[in-house]
């Protein structure tokens, strides 16, 4: 059990050297796509305020070189942003649920 | 600007279209129905908490909680809100530099007409709040406008809420399609959830009125609009409506709009609406 | 200018009750400014009702009391007619009073 531990933290201990190659130009690419996420919640009149606070951890992260975190950031942006579209869209039809009638 | 309110009447109409294609069990989708809407609402609520007389609802919280409503009673002596109604008083009478005042700018002087406002603009297509209307009245004379959410827009709707109580809201829907527009689409801002928490309006103020969100009792959305502005301790200060609704939304971590944006109006218009005969009782105080 | 104490006392019988409201931006001087930057500590630091010459109500204040303070006592004694007069003192020296008949 205790060997299986080992080897599980080895395999999973190694992933961040992996990831450590990460690039400024990485870090562009995921921001942008987060940025584009939240614009579109945007026109739906629908963003969140967590969605841009990842965003600004993103680009705090990136300006001091750490791109993982910012990648990391960005990729967290990017699903709450999905996620705020979702809801603007489902919620077209399922606020009828709620109402009083 | 011209561009956002094409989108938000493309966006609207599109909503509207959806709205009358979807097929709702037992619903007439067919038609805009104001006054159905604000029976059904008053129901709701009288038929909820049956022990409240109707125009107790406007008092919020303080007709959900008896030790609320009796430390409320003690407060109302000598209520938070006298420094900003006094201030509201000043302000109001003082004229602008070109010589002019409010009073030239609303019906019989400004006084006692809170409980028209907010109402659908024939001119414009839109409707307009009493904040907006001040707002251009200052504007309109050459003095530059107060911002929504800070304490001389609410000094002065305060002191025009004064000059109102008792009276019954009076909102009024014209037979105009693009007020019915703006009625439902306030209506639908009122219950689609949003932001982080997932929440509406209605999730607290139609689901669980009466119960508490953290220390907080919760009012019921009939009456809701009727003591505005507020002394809010939680603010140690007044409030606007556009402020409550900016705050709200951005405690539920939604992105705030900005003050008087379409959506604000339009909900302000529904919530007013659908309490039209409950008394006004601003400026009024909560928690 | 405006004074910044609305007071009002009624006598029934024995006791007088007391109602203050006074304006006062009560700073503790542990909040922050848009900007970031303490807003320094500005408050009440002695609250006093005086009745018949004697002090019947004293209250020393800090930072923790908010905006606004709303108070409400009673004392024994006071009847229709008589003065009750109100001061205060904040920690930056200023002072006010106001004076009200009790009902």
């Amino acid at each position: 059990m205790r060997n299986l531990l080992i080897a599980f933290l080895l395999l999973f201990g190694s992933v961040p050297l992996v990831l450590a190659a990460s690039s400024e130009a990485d870090f562009k690419a995921a921001y942008a796509a987060a940025e584009a996420a939240n614009k579109e919640a945007g026109s739906l009149r629908n963003q969140w305020t967590v969605t841009a606070a990842a965003l600004n951890a993103a680009k705090k992260a990136a300006d001091a070189g750490d791109f993982d975190k910012a990648i990391a950031s960005s990729k967290e942006a990017e699903a709450l942003a999905k996620a705020s579209i979702f809801q603007a869209t489902s919620e077209k039809e399922a606020w009828k649920a709620l109402e009083i009638r | 600007m011209i561009m956002r309110s094409a989108i938000h009447f493309a966006a609207a109409a599109i909503a509207l279209a959806l709205a009358f294609a979807a097929v709702l069990p037992g619903v007439a989708a067919d038609t805009i129905d104001p006054v159905a809407d604000a029976k059904a609402f008053r129901k709701f609520f009288t038929d909820k908490f049956p022990k409240v007389k109707l125009e107790d609802f406007v008092n919020g919280p303080y007709s959900m909680d008896e030790d609320l409503h009796r430390q409320w009673e003690v407060k109302e002596q000598f209520p938070p809100y006298e420094f900003s109604l006094e201030m509201g008083k000043e302000m109001f009478s003082k004229p602008f530099k070109n010589g002019k005042s409010y009073e030239d700018c609303f019906p019989n002087k400004g006084i006692g007409i809170r409980q028209n406002y907010p109402y659908f603009d024939e001119k414009e297509g839109k409707v307009v709040t009493l904040e907006l209307a001040l707002n251009r009245c200052r504007e309109a004379n050459g003095e530059p406008p107060f911002s929504y959410v800070k304490d001389e827009m609410a000094a002065l709707t305060a002191y025009m809420a004064f000059t109102s109580r008792g009276k019954p809201f009076d909102i009024k829907i014209p037979n105009d399609p693009r007020a019915l527009e703006a009625y439902q689409n306030g209506k639908e801002y009122f219950y689609t959830r949003r932001g982080q928490l997932n929440f509406s309006c209605a999730t607290c103020h139609v689901q669980i009125p009466g119960e508490r969100i953290r220390a907080e009792v919760l009012a019921p959305a009939l009456g809701i609009l009727n003591a505005m502005p507020i002394y809010r301790s939680e603010w140690s200060g007044m409030g606007t409506t556009s402020r409550r609704f900016t705050t709200c939304n951005s405690q539920i971590r939604g992105v705030p709009f900005n003050p008087q944006d379409d959506e604000y109006r339009n909900v302000e218009y529904y919530l007013s609406y659908v309490s039209n005969g409950l008394p006004i009782s601003g400026p009024g105080a909560r928690p | 200018m405006a004074s910044t104490i609305r007071v009002r006392a009624t006598s029934s019988s024995e006791t007088t009750e007391v109602q203050a409201l006074i304006q006062h931006p009560m700073d503790s001087g542990f909040v922050k400014d848009s900007k970031g930057e303490i807003i320094p500590p500005h408050f009440i630091q002695k609250l006093t009702f005086e009745h018949d010459g004697k002090s019947v109500f004293v209250a020393d204040w800090g930072g923790g009391i908010s905006k606004d303070p709303y108070v409400k006592f009673s004392f024994k004694g006071g009847k229709k007619g008589d003065d009750l007069k109100v001061s205060w003192v904040d920690n930056k020296g200023a002072t006010d009073t106001a004076t009200t008949k009790i009902q």
